[in-house]
């Protein structure tokens, strides 16, 4: 066997601590943990999360960060419900959230990139912005009740076996989730994001056209938050503007624990898939246990977080430390 | 009505003096900010520059942004350093939410005295603060990344230690630094002011200051110039994490209960706004301790002024989001070389 190459050994990590953190709940909870249903369950239940962690991260893997991305997606659920609401046929509204995310991604990567400002403020203003403009729609949650909703989106799930579908959500990750891997790996876009990521002079030197990769990366982080609010009405059946408060750390700590570097220019799509997976394990594991404190999630994953980022730091190659 | 118009008058004249004495430091634009929103109020808020006497205590809505805001002051004297060294705390919310946990259930459950819990509150932030100063210096880890643990971690310790509940307290010193008043003014206030004098003590008559501003520009640089930068780093660390704990023992004694899901909530993101506003850049290097004071005023005076003009609580991000998008594009450097550009004769004050 050979040695793995470093840049495998956080996914290969990730993986490790996945099928423990599996295995474990086997063996303290048995049968009904180990059942497929559980395991779909994971799917179905973090489809939103996993979508919207796709686009935070290849923004970080661009060497940038968005924090706008809870405010997005509760924008979205609200705007698609109000617009169906007001008796927009549901296909209809989605496409207009998926633009309207689209173009407010690219609004902030145009910020970032031709007026040089730090993503960390443009995306905390597009944050708040967002935040706002979802209560200037509408105040409250807001049902969604709709054929399309109540029905088509039922009649999607894929039949398992006797009693087990795959909710429709976990199709649209699963999706996502190819979708983006061979955008990442087989296209040149998604090759110049690594570059910019690993060093944006260096890719400008190369002749990558680092404005247009930039504004991509932002609007594809748009759009694909705006895609997880659409799976999250899916999920909920109803939009709400106060909705998925600090989903954009959720958001990190998946992309980190999923092995990119948060230093950008590393990383693997499905890796923020396992990252979701275990957030969604410990989930379950508490959850299982019953009787044991739900803050714990908040603590499991802080020290997950820890372990990867020093995990990061002991196998990474020495990046010079003033780029910022 | 002739003592509340004389009351003004002063106001602004006071004001009009500070501003021209300032007129040539980077406070002078959050300064003139502030002012532009004051008068706003003055004109068009009826009832804003209102400002009683009573029992020896002054109240009005300026005071009430006085005391609200210092909050986010306190957070800010300790985001302004670490900023300086160009990095950035994000656990500074989740800090607040733990010292106001631990520092409510001894006082509740342990029935310790107010004393005891404010010197465990204040213990426990300051190893939060060491935590993160540890990561950062001496593991070598990006800020965001390093505080971005306790940013997560710290919120569910928070709900752990308060078990998921909000724990109401009544107790009189607590209560006096939450909101109590000192010579008029709030006690509160009086903590900000003595953290400043400290900090700037500290930053401007010993050589700390130029330390923190050196391995912010350069951290190699500083490093083979003979600066301890990781002891630097780490010690600004440790006073953040001690001033995110005075900011949670301040507001949870305000209102009087620890509640571990809204305690802080987001105070972290108007901290670093504030330091921003103050004219200190993200990217290190240089630091503003009374801008940063000054930033947190306005954002808590463009808040109260919402709230003032009926404005839902909940729509209160959007004029907090074009703030940010305002100061950001004004402190571009090619925004700032159009704007030179159009005032070729004005000379640019730095």
């Amino acid at each position: 066997m050979n040695r793995i190459k470093p840049k495998y050994i956080p996914i290969a990590a990730t993986a490790l601590v996945f099928l423990g953190l599996y295995i474990a709940g086997y063996l303290m909870f048995g049968e009904k943990f180990g059942s497929l249903r559980v395991f779909v369950n994971l799917f179905g239940d973090k489809a939103f999360l996993g979508v919207a962690a796709i686009g935070a991260t290849f923004v970080i893997l661009s060497g940038g960060i968005d924090l706008s991305v809870g405010s997005v997606v509760a924008f979205t659920s609200i705007l698609i419900a109000t617009l169906i609401e007001k008796g927009m046929s549901p296909p209809l509204a989605l496409i207009i959230a998926l633009g309207v995310g689209t173009v407010f991604g690219a609004t902030m990567g145009f910020l970032i990139h031709h007026f040089e400002l730090p993503p960390f403020l443009v995306t905390l203003g597009g944050m708040f912005l967002m935040r706002g403009l979802g209560f200037v729609i509408h105040e409250q949650s807001l049902a969604i009740k709709h054929e399309f909703y109540s029905k088509t989106i039922r009649e999607l799930a894929i039949p398992l076996s006797e009693k087990l579908v795959l909710p429709f959500t976990a199709t649209c990750l699963l999706v996502t989730i190819l979708l983006a891997s061979l955008l990442a790996i087989y296209t040149r876009f998604g090759r110049n994001i690594y570059a910019i990521g690993s060093s944006e002079n260096s890719a400008r030197l190369m002749g990558i056209q680092v404005g247009f990769t930039k504004i991509g990366t932002y609007a594809m982080a748009g759009f694909f938050s705006a895609l997880a609010g659409c799976v999250a009405t899916f999920y909920m059946q109803s939009g709400n503007p106060a909705s998925f408060v600090g989903l954009e750390l959720d958001a990190i700590a998946a992309v980190v624990i999923g092995g990119t570097l948060l230093t950008g220019g590393a990383g693997f799509i499905p890796g923020t898939l396992l990252g979701v997976l275990i957030l969604g394990v410990i989930q379950t594991l508490i959850n299982f246990q019953g009787n044991l404190n739900p803050s714990w999630t908040k603590i499991a994953v802080g020290f997950l977080l820890l372990v990867f980022i020093l995990l990061q730091k002991a196998i990474a190659p020495r990046k010079s430390e003033s780029s910022h | 009505m002739s003592m509340l118009l004389i009351g003004h008058v002063v106001f602004w004249l006071v004001y009009a003096a500070i501003l021209f004495v300032w007129r040539k430091q980077r406070i002078f634009w959050p300064l003139l900010a502030l002012a532009l929103l004051l008068l706003f109020n003055q004109i068009f808020t009826p009832g804003f520059f209102d400002l009683e006497i009573r029992d020896g205590r002054l109240f009005g809505s300026r005071i009430d942004i006085l005391q609200q805001s210092t909050k986010v002051m306190l957070l800010a004297l300790g985001m302004a350093l670490v900023i300086g060294t160009g990095g950035v705390d994000l656990s500074v919310g989740a800090i607040m939410a733990v010292a106001g946990a631990v520092m409510a259930q001894l006082v509740v459950m342990h029935q310790c005295s107010p004393t005891v819990a404010i010197l465990a509150a204040l213990g426990v932030a300051l190893a939060a603060g060491a935590l993160n100063g540890l990561l950062v210096a001496s593991f070598g880890i990006q800020p965001i990344v390093a505080t971005l643990i306790l940013m997560v971690a710290g919120r569910g310790i928070a709900q752990l230690i308060s078990d998921g509940q909000a724990i109401p307290f009544s107790n009189e010193t607590l209560s006096f630094i939450g909101s109590g008043y000192f010579l008029g003014l709030p006690f509160a206030l009086t903590i900000v002011l003595i953290m400043l004098g400290i900090t700037c003590l500290f930053t401007r008559k010993t050589a700390l200051g130029l330390f923190i501003e050196s391995v912010g520009d350069n951290d190699t640089a500083s490093r083979f110039s003979g600066i301890n930068a990781r002891l630097v780093k780490f010690c600004v660390y440790i006073f953040c994490g001690l001033c995110a704990g005075i900011a949670g023992i301040v507001s949870t004694s305000n209102i009087s209960r620890a509640d571990a899901n809204y305690t802080g909530l987001y105070l972290e993101l108007d901290a670093i706004l504030a330091v921003v506003i103050g004219g200190t850049a993200l990217t290190g290097g240089r630091f503003y301790l009374v801008g940063s004071l000054v930033g947190a005023l306005l954002i808590q005076t463009l808040t109260t002024t919402m709230y003032a003009r009926n404005v839902s609580a909940d729509i209160a991000p959007v004029p907090k989001a074009l703030v940010i998008i305002a100061v950001c594009l004004l402190q571009s450097e090619k925004v700032r070389r159009f704007f030179a550009r159009l005032l070729p004769a004005k000379k640019q004050t730095g």
